[in-house]
């Protein structure tokens, strides 16, 4: 038998270390939190499950959870077809390349609060340009901080237009790592252009577009930032999506409780479905 | 199936080609003859890919016509030319199954269900497919991978031209030789004319009734196998095919014969050659005697090969280097041996092409 060696403690230690600092411990606070209750100066009583059946049954988190899936839902069904189609439009060689690339780059360079104040400002309705333009110019009222329509169709275009650009790239160099003679060779088998992205471009794009919607599905699903700068969450709670309700209970009503019991389900929501996807996506894979 | 002419063909990269440096292809004319068995033999870069891409109609060349039997098939695009090219990686489709695989170019066409069917048994049949049918065709071996490309160049049985672009560069050396034979007996049993590209001599001349040696963007000589052997009609194809490859010694002429060194060597017949000047002399190493006494070119061993069949030895006579191959007994490196040219394969060459023609008979 081999004799135990120790030392691989040694190694492993320092990774241990970083991430009990940077996720374990934060998460274990959390934890403490949902299970007790606290009326100040480090007082705590034990409350057990208590915040997580408040929050699991309380209508408002409902309602929080429907409208975050409903965002992510229309948020990947335009993004995700719209950057590929963009991908498969754009220059695979040549002098556009670099240009193609840097401007669909930019608006992901852009800081996330920026983009919610620079849309705030574009949307006005008495100086934005397209509040201004919609308004005035072709008189249909177009309002976030009064329609709930509004500010929902402005934050779906706002990321629409921040974050397509992340499933182009991916989906771009998925298809310039195609090699050429698959062209050919459909080309010679007499492949209409839908059979060559079906056939050839979509398998070839799976992955790199796997990794698209998860990173997508991720980001859109815990998004508080831009709609927070955007609308605020309102008009009323109409654009309240889970982490700007998150924000509210914990450092508006200060229900430090139900917030950390909040953010449990909400982290295991997330998981659960990154995993789902996931699975569904590389299902394929394994059969033979 | 049908004749393909290839007439007055250039091509260049280039929009603007200057001279003849800018070519890819300087000059092509050739005629495939329905059915032929055809290999284009020549280094990396000699442009026998453009040429394969041209006939294909991935290319459009800069000059020149193509025809398929009468037809002008220069503009025409892959599609509509009714040809196939099996590729140097293999190109599947991955989410199909094989039989799928197979199918799509028929079912491109939009051909019956049954004929499909029909078809598709067949060439997996002929390629020993069968059970992997059904399976999906990414979880297949490279050699295999390549079969099924192979198999969808088949399939369609109207085909006028079956083009193969190093398809054995990826397979393993084992499997290289079971898949050239069997591409010899697919071209038996189906009679399409087939174009196979390679650098390698031994796929060309085993593959091939036809060899077309390009060098340069240049066609240097056309023929059978036994032909680029024994009388290579440019130095360039007695270099290329052989190993080693054919010695080609700098020689003088005077008054019709051929001096080496200053000793006369003995052509094969006429020298071909009017007037004095310098030429060069092509013996293949196969037909080089080497003995320890007797008459020849005086020379002395500096290495000796063992290469299993034969070995080969190479010699310095006159500040060149010779080439012999001896079966059985050789002398060892150091030896001051004779060397004598067989006389019926001693050829002679100026400027690089061949020049001396065979006793009595006429060029």
């Amino acid at each position: 038998m081999k004799k135990l060696n120790q030392r691989a403690w040694l190694f492993v230690t320092p990774v241990l270390l970083l991430v009990a600092f940077n996720a374990l411990i934060p998460m274990m606070t959390v934890v403490n939190y949902s299970v007790q209750e606290t009326f100040g100066d480090n007082l705590f009583f034990w409350q057990g499950i208590d915040w997580f059946e408040q929050v699991l049954t309380s209508e408002r988190f409902h309602k929080a959870l429907g409208r975050q899936f409903l965002f992510t839902f229309l948020i990947l069904i335009i993004e995700v077809p719209l950057g590929v189609a963009i991908a498969l439009a754009m220059p695979r060689q040549g002098f556009w390349v670099p240009f193609c690339l840097v401007t669909m780059a930019l608006p992901m360079l852009i800081p996330w609060n920026v983009v919610g104040a620079m849309w705030n400002i574009f949307t006005l309705p008495d100086i934005g340009l397209l509040g201004y333009f919609m308004n005035h110019t072709l008189g249909i009222s177009y309002d976030m901080t009064q329609n709930p329509l509004a500010a929902w169709v402005t934050i779906v275009i706002m990321d629409v237009w921040h974050w397509t650009s992340l499933v182009v790239l991916l989906a771009y160099a998925g298809l310039v790592s195609i090699p050429n003679a698959y062209y050919q060779a459909a080309e010679i088998d007499g492949a209409s252009n839908w059979a060559v992205f079906r056939y050839i471009q979509l398998p070839k794009m799976k992955t790199v577009l796997t990794i698209a919607i998860l990173l997508r599905f991720m980001d859109s699903f815990n998004i508080y930032t831009e709609p927070f700068v955007l609308t605020g969450g309102g008009p009323g709670n109409s654009t309240t999506l889970l982490s700007i309700d998150l924000v509210k209970i914990a450092l508006g009503q200060f229900d430090l409780g139900p917030a950390a019991a909040m953010s449990l389900i909400y982290f295991a929501i997330t998981l659960l479905a990154s995993w789902l996807f996931y699975t569904l996506m590389t299902m394929n894979d394994n059969k033979s | 199936m049908a004749q393909i002419t290839l007439s007055n063909l250039r091509h260049s990269y280039r929009p603007d080609p200057a001279g003849d440096d800018d070519y890819a292809l300087k000059k092509i004319d050739l005629t495939w003859e329905d059915g032929g068995a055809y290999a284009l033999l020549g280094p990396s870069g000699c442009g026998k890919s453009t040429l394969l891409n041209i006939i294909s109609g991935l290319l459009v060349p800069s000059e020149g016509k193509i025809l398929f039997d009468d037809q002008d098939v220069t503009a025409l695009p892959p599609a509509k030319r009714n040809i196939a090219q099996v590729f140097q990686f293999p190109v599947i489709y991955d989410t199909m199954t094989v039989y799928d695989n197979l199918a799509f170019p028929l079912r491109n066409r939009g051909r019956d269900e049954a004929i499909v069917k029909q078809r598709v048994t067949a060439i997996a049949e002929m390629l020993e497919v069968t059970g992997m049918l059904s399976t999906r065709a990414s979880n297949l071996s490279p050699d295999n991978k390549q079969k099924i490309s192979m198999g969808r160049g088949l399939v369609r049985e109207d085909v006028n031209v079956v083009m193969f672009d190093e398809p054995l560069t990826v397979i393993d050396p084992h499997l290289k030789w079971k898949l050239r034979s069997k591409l010899k007996e697919l071209h038996q049993r189906v009679r399409a004319t087939m174009i196979y590209v390679t650098h390698d001599q031994t796929e060309a001349l085993t593959f091939a009734d036809q060899v077309v040696v390009m060098q340069d963007g240049e066609i240097v000589q056309i023929g059978t196998p036994v032909d680029l052997f024994e009388r290579p009609a440019h130095t360039f194809v007695g270099h290329f095919i052989g190993s080693p490859g054919m010695n080609v010694l700098p020689c003088e002429v005077r008054g019709g014969a051929a001096f080496f060194g200053g000793e006369q060597v003995t052509l094969e017949g006429p020298s071909g050659i009017a007037g004095d000047g310098k030429a060069e002399v092509g013996i293949r190493p196969e037909f080089v005697s080497v003995s320890r006494t007797g008459g020849g070119i005086a020379a002395h061993v500096r290495k000796v090969a063992d290469i299993g069949r034969h070995k080969v030895v190479e010699a310095i006579a006159h500040d060149s280097r010779i080439h012999a191959i001896l079966e059985g007994d050789a002398p060892n490196a150091g030896d001051a041996v004779m060397l004598d040219f067989k006389q019926s394969q001693t050829r002679l060459y100026k400027d690089g092409w061949l020049a001396s023609r065979p006793e009595g008979g006429a060029r």
